[in-house]
């Protein structure tokens, strides 16, 4: 299969201090990618980087046949990039439902004028949109928090919140920064089975960071291994495994 | 060109009083994250006390220090009654409480002091003399040492004193701060004392230049642009930032009022600020913040 | 592909034809006009009209209008008097440069100006954010009023700088009585509210609070931002704009720079807060409190009979102290605002309803 994201050569420093190091990498259409590392080895910077929340020193992405240097966070949501967050980046004042709504601004096409008054696109929009989340929120077996405030939710609750709503425009590629963290086993157990779910279910690439190599050697096709913003390691999960220096680096000083 | 001087000494003099006016905002907004819109309030109570107590025959250094122990009684007030009970409020409900404050104080100034003008004699001479062509007022000169000395003091004691060190400390990362023992109401007070004081020296230098009367509140409308110029956490920025609103203001009143029908000097500032922002978001002595996410 | 349409099980979220919460809207709904196009004008004096019921309703709908910006988009505006400034002179102007508009149409006129100027003084929020933002609004603030004092021209070389209300009326109707300017107030804030409901109930404000919430987030999911930051300031300064017309033509019956000063904004902020941020009948609430606390502070320092407190300056800065200290009190006490006073009144109801 094509690779629908390729990295080339991508640097990234704040204040002189390198985050990322001329880093290349690809990942197929429909693959799931893990990124794993050290904390501060650059994970978090990198998928800010591919989604336009931070720009690149140098290097260039191309994504879905689209190459470019630096882009807009709107810009790569509507090329059909999106985005979970480590920290809750949820609306917290907003209902779950309202959130996830939030999550289909990618496509709205009414202008300002029709959507206060509800005519036109806007009619339209509310009734595929409003289908659209329900939808997404019986996936993720949301149903019953569906008109709660967000903030009043539990951790691992919020969490799938966070995923409905990256995942109810439906984009190429997903990027999940730490879905699991601070779960239990059995929470990250579940989480791993949806992610695997959209996956196999929307045909959804998705690249992930995530801590627990028990995990990640279980979900991810393709493993690429970061330390102190360097690529260490990059291939299947066997092949990274075996890897010496990836156990030197990383696995055999963690858990 | 002497003219061209002389009002750019003038409106650097006004300058150095919006700078030590801002001097007051970035400790306390240091310290306690608040932009305090009473800082103009307060240098009018001290004003307003100071000169009340002189006119009832009380010596110049004997009203000074009763004056500036009412403003550390005013910090501890404020510290108790305001904002320990809205400690983690968004800042701004803080700038809202501040808002009410100054109502409060200079409320109360005037209910039992009255709402006369008062003149000011601080015993310098408000005298022209004559540099090489030039006229500068002698109580210009001598009101700017006394604002550069106060601010040398400022610097010193808080680069150097333990007070000093934990007030950045708390500006850094308050909840690192508290964890190694650093208490936040001290803190509190101290600082805002220490405003009240920048306070009672803007109010006297100024008070004795305009007459004290309640429109030296009013200079706390004119430390927000000179913030957003010189940046919220820096002591030499709120001068520079002060120099900068004064000079341009004076200037552009001198040269651009007769333009465009009138006096620029109420919204010039703002305008001046925003094209700041525009080019230098942090203002030139801040740092620019990474998001995290 | 799959995608999620068809793959999800049926959500079964059915709501019946009429579900109660809406029957209970529509009946408030419903009192509300009654109360207001019936009830009031019926009972109240023309004391109670001309001091009281119409500045509060104006006041209110000009918390409505910063609650728009503020509350829901999470902008900041220290300015908000000088868009009603900016709405009543064009009123004032199209009035009188075009004689045959009628008032619906000055009023709309007058409220687009204000967007348009709002739009403006708005387009820093592209670039920056927060508490910075205050500077242009107040830069707004203290040009509109340099604007209107130093060029007679918007107050038609008037002497004083000062507007007079033109004759108020409408198909016919003479609007002039006390009685006559309640019904215009009353019948532009309920069109006014009706607007504002739509407005935060539609994806343009859910898209407002997105990015009052965690900005990153929302540009992230492809909210386009910058255009809806100058869209809240457009609407909010519509509002005000003809909020700004109904406070000096249908309230004062005269305005100028001044009426609109720095203190009216800050009163409008203090409507907002006490009220409750994100909130549309709060407002009115927070109105209350700004235009009666003055009257009913007035009514207990003469029962008083103080000696001292004959000094009207004296009494001015009383009120001054008493007002600061109930907003310090009420920011500590009412986190929520005092909508939280009607939501729980609500929630007792509902609840003795229930048992």
């Amino acid at each position: 299969m094509a690779a629908l994201l390729e990295l080339h050569d991508v640097s990234l420093s704040f204040r002189g201090v390198t985050a990322i190091d001329a880093l290349s990498f690809s990942v197929e259409q429909g693959s799931i990618c893990a990124l794993i590392g050290p904390n501060g080895a650059g994970k978090s910077s990198l998928l800010n980087v591919i989604n336009g929340v931070y720009r690149a020193d140098s290097g260039d992405i191309v994504f879905d046949g689209v190459r470019f240097e630096a882009i807009r966070p709107g810009k790569a949501a509507r090329l059909g990039i999106g985005r979970t967050f480590q920290h809750n980046a949820l609306f917290r004042r907003l209902s779950v439902r309202e959130n996830v709504l939030a999550g289909l601004s990618r496509l709205g096409q009414a202008s300002f004028i029709e959507t206060i008054f509800r005519v036109g696109r806007d009619a339209a929009e509310r009734r595929t949109f409003a289908a659209r989340a329900d939808r997404v929120i019986a996936f993720l077996g949301l149903e019953a928090h569906r008109d709660r405030i967000v903030s009043t939710l539990p951790y691992g609750v919020q969490k799938r919140v966070d995923l409905a709503r990256a995942l109810v425009s439906e984009p190429k590629l997903l990027l999940l920064d730490e879905p699991m963290a601070g779960m239990n086993q059995d929470e990250k157990a579940e989480m791993s089975r949806i992610i695997s779910e959209v996956n196999r279910t929307f045909g959804t690439t998705i690249v992930l960071i995530e801590h627990d190599v028990g995990i990640v050697l279980g979900l991810a096709r393709h493993i690429v291994v970061l330390d102190y913003g360097r690529k260490v390691a990059d291939g299947a999960p066997d092949q990274v495994r075996d890897d010496p220096e990836v156990i030197a680096a990383y696995l055999g000083t963690v858990h | 060109m002497a003219f061209f001087l002389e009002t750019l000494i003038a409106g650097l003099f006004a300058g150095l009083m919006y700078g030590l006016v801002a001097i007051g905002f970035v400790l306390i907004y240091k310290a306690s994250g608040v932009f305090n819109f009473a800082q103009g309030a307060m240098v009018f109570l001290a004003a307003l006390v100071f000169v009340s107590l002189v006119e009832r025959g009380i010596p110049f250094w004997g009203a000074f220090a009763l004056t500036a122990l009412l403003m550390a009684i005013v910090a501890v007030a404020v510290e108790a009654l305001v904002l320990r009970p809205l400690r983690n409020r968004d800042p701004l409900t803080l700038f809202m409480a501040t808002l009410g404050l100054s109502f409060v104080i200079d409320g109360t100034a005037q209910f039992f002091l009255g709402t006369d003008v008062h003149m000011l004699d601080l015993g310098i001479d408000d005298i022209a003399q004559d540099y090489g062509g030039i006229l500068v007022s002698r109580f210009d000169i001598v009101a700017s040492l006394i604002v550069i000395a106060l601010v040398a003091v400022l610097a010193a004691v808080f680069s150097k004193t333990r007070m000093g060190i934990s007030l950045r400390a708390v500006a850094d990362d308050t909840l690192a701060a508290q964890s190694i023992g650093i208490r936040l109401p001290v803190i509190w007070r101290i600082v805002w004392s220490v405003a009240g004081f920048v306070a009672l020296v803007a109010g006297l230098l100024w008070g004795a230049r305009q007459g004290v009367q309640f429109s030296l509140s009013l200079v706390t409308l004119k430390a927000l642009p000179v913030l957003i110029i010189g940046g919220f956490s820096s002591i030499p920025g709120a001068i520079v930032g002060g120099l900068i609103v004064g000079a341009s203001e004076a200037l552009a009143d001198i040269y651009l009022g007769p333009i465009v029908n009138g006096s620029v000097s109420t919204w010039f500032a703002y305008i001046l600020a925003v094209a700041f922002l525009l080019i230098r978001p942090a203002g030139l002595f801040g740092d620019r913040e990474i998001e995290r996410v | 592909m799959a995608s999620i349409q068809d793959s999800a099980p049926d959500a079964a979220h059915v709501a019946p034809a009429v579900s109660t919460p809406a029957l209970m809207r529509l009946a408030l709904v419903a009192t509300g006009l009654v109360v207001a196009f019936g009830v009031v004008p019926a009972y109240a004096t023309d004391y109670w009209l001309s001091s009281i019921i119409i500045p509060t309703i104006v006041m209110g709908l000009a918390g409505i209008s910063l609650n728009l910006l503020q509350g829901y988009a999470g902008l900041v505006s220290l300015g908000s008097a000088a868009f009603m400034s900016v709405g009543v002179f064009s009123a004032y102007n199209l009035i009188l440069r075009a004689p045959d508009l009628p008032l619906p149409g000055v009023f709309v006129l007058a409220g687009l100006i204000a967007a348009a100027v709002g739009v403006v003084f708005g387009l820093p929020a592209l670039r920056i954010k927060g508490f910075y933002l205050a500077a242009s609004t107040l830069g707004a603030q203290f040009f509109f009023q340099w604007l209107f004092t130093n060029y007679p021209w918007f107050s038609n070389n008037s002497q004083s700088l000062t507007i007079s209300a033109p004759r108020l009326e409408f198909l016919g109707y003479d609007l002039q009585s006390p009685h006559g300017r309640y019904l215009l107030v009353v019948s532009v804030t309920a069109l006014l509210i009706g607007l504002a409901f739509l407005v935060v109930r539609s994806r343009l404000g859910r898209e407002w609070m997105a990015i009052r919430d965690m900005e990153t987030a929302a540009s992230v999911l492809g909210i386009r931002v910058a255009r809806r930051k100058l869209e809240a300031y457009a609407v909010s300064s519509f509002f005000l704009g003809i909020t700004g017309v109904l406070w000096g033509f249908a309230y004062l019956g005269t305005a100028d720079a001044h009426t609109y000063n720095l203190d009216k904004s800050f009163q409008i902020l203090f409507i907002v807060l006490i009220g409750g941020t994100a909130t549309i009948f709060g407002n009115f609430l927070g109105a209350a409190f700004i235009v009666l606390t003055p009257i009913v502070l007035d009514h207990l320092v003469l029962a008083s009979n103080v000696a001292y407190l004959s000094d009207q300056g004296a009494i001015t800065n009383l009120q001054r102290v008493i007002f600061g200290a109930i907003i310090i009190f009420i920011l500590i006490k009412e986190p929520d605002g005092l909508s939280a006073w009607i939501r729980r009144g609500v929630e007792a109801i509902r609840g003795r309803l229930a048992s």
